[in-house]
């Protein structure tokens, strides 16, 4: 008999969560790269699977795979009665402005891009500021005093991370030197393990032994060639620490997870707010990732020196200069 | 040894590496378009070659159950290229286009399906992947001046992939100029009719050209997945198919030429690599986009002036139809 009530129980709940479905939708579209990307449409993906599991309510998804998907996904789901849309990645800017002004009534979440509508909150995060920290990591490892970055596509979102990057490693290492590569101008760029990884084996070659890649796809050919090569490398956005084990000194995350998350549980309480927010260290929006897979390569008074960091940064004692700052000059 | 020297090296090694899979695949567009086939379709079926070595690669733990599922995948892609354009007298580059497409739709689908990490398959397997092989004495005469480096950095220390597209060039050589396969393939090329009359099947003869192509389109793709990196992505090949192509008319549809073309390549992405954000002397530090543009500038500027008038097989792009 109890078992029986519970089940009614169960149900009911479901019931209830089914009903409440159909009342919120949430949406999320997923850059080129796909959400399993173990990057930064995976870590977008993880928010929104986080709110799904604990709400019970599913949201509508696509996967762009080609430039013209953009404003047709954007488009669709406004159509389909999404309460609230996440486009996931700067590249939906364009033709967000003119979807969102079509559609007032649906609430629109950009990440990495600024757009200023009525109906849009832009999610930023100060890629410079955990950037920082893992470039201080990576002088603080490197035995050759020769760092190196390889970014995806050459905009300015990226060179934000490299601008980062070099200050942290300034900051541990004033004579380092730092070698940077980009691997394209087009968004196939994200998607290149090959050229990833002949990069990183050029910038190996140059004596560099931490690489840090902040290239969606193209990354993981460079986690691989650190691997291939008995060095190290830094992974971006999501934590990619245990996709090689042991090569990975530590990831620069960046909380796309949380972002989403907030996006669809603000939309659903009705705090949701348009404008722009931008995630820092304060924030908690980027990070640096700790696990089992890397423990032993971040060491302790590593640590210590990042948290230290951390906390001026925090206080504003540390000012960490973003690139957009230096790009208006 | 110097650090100029040992940097010349590095590059020259770098660009063996990029020019592997270029290669293989203009070899086997060689074979197809010796034999009136444009094969517009060396992009998809090294694409398909890249995804089935990954796949069987992961499943069985075994590089070679990799390559031959490859081979495997890419043949018969190839076989539903030659059913479409011979035995259908479909057109070539249409039906060659539409399996491009196809196995880029195909290919991250079924690894969804079966790997459930959409559009990827990481070889993560002990022993799916081939490791670079150490010559022999590699590491004793690596002391000798000027031989020692070359032979251990530059020689030594790829895996048997890129020693196999470098074998297969004299043999392909061999096979187009010294066998009776050979003779037949060219003619079948520029004359099917005479072929016809001498009692050989022009059917035939472009099937087991478009295998053979296969076969080499597998290996190219095997290389991307299994060797060169350790997991198939979605367009992976990011326009090596058509590149390699490039590289065969640039070749004058010859295998050394084309050789040499598709190093030539390989070197301007080798050197690109390791220009970007580099002081050059007198010039400074050349912008990236300049930089990327390299390749394509060079083999613009090679294909107008220094090639010279590139002719196609006679018999190229058109079904054969008996007369009746």
């Amino acid at each position: 008999m109890p078992r029986i009530t519970a089940a009614l129980f169960a149900g009911a709940i479901l019931f209830a969560g089914g009903l409440q479905a159909q009342e919120f939708k949430p949406a999320i579209i997923f850059d080129m790269g796909g959400k399993f990307d173990k990057s930064f449409n995976e870590a977008a993906y993880n928010g929104a699977e986080k709110f799904r599991k604990e709400t019970g309510i599913a949201y509508l998804e696509f996967e762009v795979t080609n430039e013209a998907q953009r404003d047709q996904a954007l488009r669709r789901m406004a159509r389909k009665g999404a309460d609230v849309v996440v486009a996931v990645g700067f590249a939906f800017a364009t033709p967000l402005e003119a979807v969102a002004a079509e559609y007032p009534d649906t609430k629109f979440v950009i990440i990495d891009s600024v757009v200023e509508k009525p109906n849009i909150q832009s999610v930023v995060f100060k890629e410079h500021e955990g950037s920082f920290l893992v470039g201080m990591a990576a002088a603080l490892a490197s035995g050759t005093g020769k760092l190196g970055f390889i970014g995806g596509m050459d905009i300015p979102l990226i060179r934000n991370f490299a601008y980062g990057y070099e200050q942290g490693i300034e900051y541990v290492n004033p004579d380092a030197e730092l070698f940077v590569n980009m691997t394209g101008n087009t968004p196939a760029a994200w998607n290149d393990p090959a050229k990833g990884a002949e990069l990183a084996i050029s910038q190996f070659d140059r004596g560099a032994d931490v690489v840090y890649a902040a290239a969606g796809g193209t990354g993981l050919g460079v986690l691989q060639a650190a691997a291939d090569r008995d060095k190290l490398a830094i992974g971006v956005d999501s934590n990619q620490n245990c996709i090689q084990p042991g090569h990975v000194l530590t990831s620069m995350l960046k909380r796309v997870d949380v972002a989403v998350y907030k996006a669809f549980t603000s939309a659903r309480d009705g705090t949701w707010q348009a404008g722009t927010r931008a995630l820092g260290l304060a924030e908690q929006g980027v990070d640096y990732a700790v696990d089992e897979c890397n423990e032993d390569l971040l060491t302790a008074e590593m640590r210590a020196r990042l948290e230290e960091a951390r906390e001026r940064i925090i206080a504003g004692e540390l000012v960490v200069e973003d690139y957009y700052s230096t790009m208006k000059q | 040894m110097n650090d100029l020297f040992l940097q010349v090296l590095l590059l020259a090694d770098s660009t063996l590496r990029l020019a592997t899979p270029l290669v293989l695949a203009a070899l086997a567009g060689l074979f197809s378009e010796r034999s009136g086939v444009v094969n517009i379709a060396l992009e998809g079926k090294m694409l398909g070659g890249a995804f089935a070595a990954a796949a069987a690669a992961q499943l069985t733990g075994s590089a070679f159950a990799g390559l031959f599922a490859a081979i495997g995948f890419a043949v018969f892609l190839a076989l539903v290229h030659g059913f479409a354009s011979i035995t259908n007298r479909g057109d070539q580059v249409v039906s060659g286009m539409a399996l491009n497409i196809m196995v880029a739709g195909l290919g991250p689908t079924l690894a969804d399906a079966w790997f459930g990490q959409a559009g990827r398959i990481p070889v993560t397997a002990e022993g799916a992947r081939f490791r670079p092989l150490t010559l022999p004495f590699a590491e004793e005469i690596r002391e000798v001046p000027v031989i020692g480096p070359i032979y251990a950095e530059l020689l030594s220390g790829h895996n048997i992939l890129v020693y196999l597209a470098l074998l297969a060039v004299p043999l392909v050589a061999w096979v187009l100029y010294r066998s009776r396969f050979g003779l037949r393939l060219r003619a079948v090329g520029e004359s099917p009719e005479a072929v016809d009359t001498a009692g050989i099947s022009v059917a035939w003869m472009r099937y087991r050209a478009l295998i053979v192509a296969g076969v080499l389109t597998g290996i190219a793709g095997a290389y991307l997945s299994v060797a060169q990196n350790a997991s198939f992505l979605r367009d992976m090949t990011a326009g090596k198919g058509y590149l390699a192509l490039a590289a065969l008319i640039f070749g004058k549809w010859r295998p050394l030429p084309a050789l040499l073309a598709c190093l030539l390549f390989a070197f301007a992405d080798a050197v690109q690599a390791r220009l970007q954000g580099v002081e050059v002397p007198l010039v400074g530090t050349i912008p990236t986009e300049a930089i990327q543009a390299i390749p394509y500038l060079l083999t613009i500027l090679l294909l107008a002036g220094f090639v010279g008038r590139a002719v196609a097989p006679k018999a190229i792009g058109q079904p054969y139809v008996k007369e009746r």
